[in-house]
């Protein structure tokens, strides 16, 4: 008997399981096209919500602001997240190494009403001392969104950094590259895939975040999670479920499209390695006797 | 091949850059954070902006430090005891469902055909991409007296009058576990596939069969990814703000909640620093092994 092989329990637990995820996003999406004002009582098929949806500027500023939030939050997690892969992977030790690698994955488990809290407090303080930053807006949701998100691409990229063939940095190195060079020319690339997720997975961290968000925003920077929250604490409504379904369908196409590409130049860069090492070996050939 | 190293010493200053920014980002806007919580924690609220002030007297009396402390541990007022106990009742409950419902999952991805493998681990994944507010919004549709459980319930005739489902632990611990799911199957799923399938058909050929080879291999090999799994569920649930407020109801008495409702609510400053101090001290721990198991793997080089 081959050990390596699902009995039929575990295909059946498995389909399970993904029927506990799936179920109750489908029911959602299904019933964002029901007429009735009662989101579980189909009374028939209408698009209405969507255009109420539309309607809505509240939710509107509050998605915009979201985005733009999200998108500065991703690129600067990225930068600061490579950079401490890079420490942890291989930099070696050094002292402080400990303490640097507690603060970095720390995050990761944090209750986030212990980091929101905290984070506001050392705004407050920031201000009172140095005047900066003025209120709470923007730039406190950017510091805080990305002092978070950061943790999670710090384990992103340096898997990758891991799992890479580290002897064509030591190659480079030993052909005389600098550090920066190497890592530019040679490494930045072949971690590149990892940079796309660490992106995606920063900008839909920083989309989604409710509590951290609600103790360092101030007045005129609500995001989208916190018109929500308001709303969903009064309740079901169909227009949540309209904004639901367009949630799950972009993160859906933005999954899949990234996975389809990121499949692709991983192919193609693996065939290009295999054609310049075969094209090596017949010139190692042709010069010999 | 000593040339580079010579080389990195001679310029350290990129070195020192590359470890020193995000060293600098995360001590100025991770650590020093809680340093101000701490010394919050110690004032009383106060009419002003910031709104908090130390009180003491010359005398040197320790209590009008503490007094938030004394507070949370009163004998008489159990409010914050009971959170405390409530909140570690429910990550734990929800962890173990995780862990029963997550194991055996990660089991079946990682022994899937290669190519289904990381269509199975996306479909895992998928749902944590989406927001977290709108899968737990997406149960209250669900659990409600007059969602889609209940109506099927009194459809099929089981039940006369729909169950009480909402606001209550049940509908906590499912919501936790929705959530958290994803982070419970991805580090098992990870040091599953690790594992070298020849000790399995050693174990066979030395006659164990598959429950007890199960039993004696594959469970304790995989101990540092369930660990971390549970780290990962337990420890966030624990300070849950989110899912006890939309799902539960006022007998769902969490530690996330209170901190909350004392900062925006009583805009106790000082109290709900204190209760953050003390939800820190009681996670210590199990951050402290999570972060054992976290560097072990970061560090585990080839």
């Amino acid at each position: 008997m081959n050990a390596n092989k699902n009995t039929l329990a575990s295909w059946t637990w498995m389909a399970l399981a993904f029927a506990f995820l799936y179920v109750p996003m489908f029911l959602l999406i299904v019933y964002s096209f029901n007429e009735n004002r009662l989101v579980t009582v189909w009374s028939g098929f209408s698009t209405k919500w969507y255009g109420e949806l539309f309607k809505d500027r509240q939710m509107l500023t509050a998605a915009l602001m979201s985005l733009k939030l999200a998108f500065v939050t991703a690129t600067t997690a990225v930068i600061i997240g490579t950079m401490a892969a890079v420490v942890m992977t291989r930099m070696g030790r050094f002292r402080g190494k400990t303490f640097f690698s507690a603060l970095i994955t720390a995050p990761l488990v944090m209750p986030e009403v212990i980091t929101g809290l905290s984070l506001l407090l050392l705004f407050v303080a920031l201000e009172q001392a140095f005047g900066w930053p003025e209120g709470r807006g923007f730039t406190t949701l950017w510091i805080a969104h990305t002092t978070f998100s950061a943790a999670f691409t710090t384990v992103v990229v340096s898997s990758r950094l891991r799992e890479m063939d580290q002897s064509i940095e030591e190659a480079a190195q030993d052909l005389g590259a600098p550090p920066w060079k190497v890592f530019f020319v040679i490494t930045l690339p072949i971690i590149a895939p990892a940079l796309v997720s660490g992106w995606l997975l920063a900008f839909t961290l920083s989309l989604d975040d409710l509590v951290i968000s609600s103790f360092v925003s101030g007045p005129g920077s609500t995001t989208l999670p916190m018109v929500v929250f308001s709303s969903v604490r009064l309740g079901v409504s169909p227009k949540i479920n309209a904004l639901a379904s367009i949630i799950i369908l972009i993160v859906t196409l933005a999954i899949t499209i990234a996975g389809v590409l990121m499949y692709r130049l991983e192919k193609k860069r693996e065939r290009e390695m295999e054609q310049a090492v075969a094209e090596g070996q017949q010139q190692a050939l042709s010069t010999s006797p | 091949m000593s040339k580079p190293s010579v080389l990195k010493r001679l310029k350290p200053q990129p070195r020192w850059f590359v470890i020193g920014a995000p060293y600098l980002w995360m001590f100025l806007f991770f650590f020093i954070p809680f340093a101000i919580v701490f010394v919050i924690s110690f004032m009383k609220p106060a009419i002003a902006m910031p709104p908090v002030a130390f009180e003491y007297d010359l005398a040197g009396n320790i209590e009008l430090l503490t007094k938030n402390y004394t507070r949370l541990f009163d004998l008489d007022d159990l409010l914050y005891i009971n959170a405390y106990l409530g909140s570690l009742k429910m990550a734990a409950v929800s962890t173990i469902l995780a862990l029963l419902i997550g194991y055996p999952l990660a089991y079946a991805i990682a022994r899937a055909p290669g190519a289904w493998r990381q269509v199975f681990l996306m479909l895992v994944i998928l749902p944590s991409w989406t927001s977290l507010l709108i899968r737990i919004y997406a149960w209250i549709g669900l659990l409600k007296n007059n969602g889609f459980i209940n109506n099927f319930l009194m459809w099929t005739g089981l039940t006369d009058s729909p169950i009480q489902m909402m606001q209550t632990d049940f509908a906590v611990y499912i919501g936790i576990v929705y959530a958290y799911l994803p982070f419970m199957v991805l580090p098992i799923y990870t040091n599953l596939v690790k594992h070298d399938p020849t000790l399995l058909e050693a174990a066979a050929d030395l006659g164990a069969n598959r429950f007890t080879a199960f039993w004696k291999i594959t469970v304790p090999l995989s101990m540092n990814g369930v660990i971390a799994g549970c780290m990962l569920v337990f420890i966030p649930a624990v300070g849950e703000f989110v899912i006890p407020e939309i799902l539960g109801g006022p007998d769902q008495l969490m530690i996330g909640k209170v901190l909350w409702q004392e900062f925006f609510n009583n805009r106790d400053w000082p109290v709900a620093s204190a209760v953050a101090i003390t939800m820190l001290l009681v996670l210590i721990l199990p951050i402290t092994i999570f972060q054992r198991i976290q560097n072990k793997e970061l560090e585990e080089g080839k």
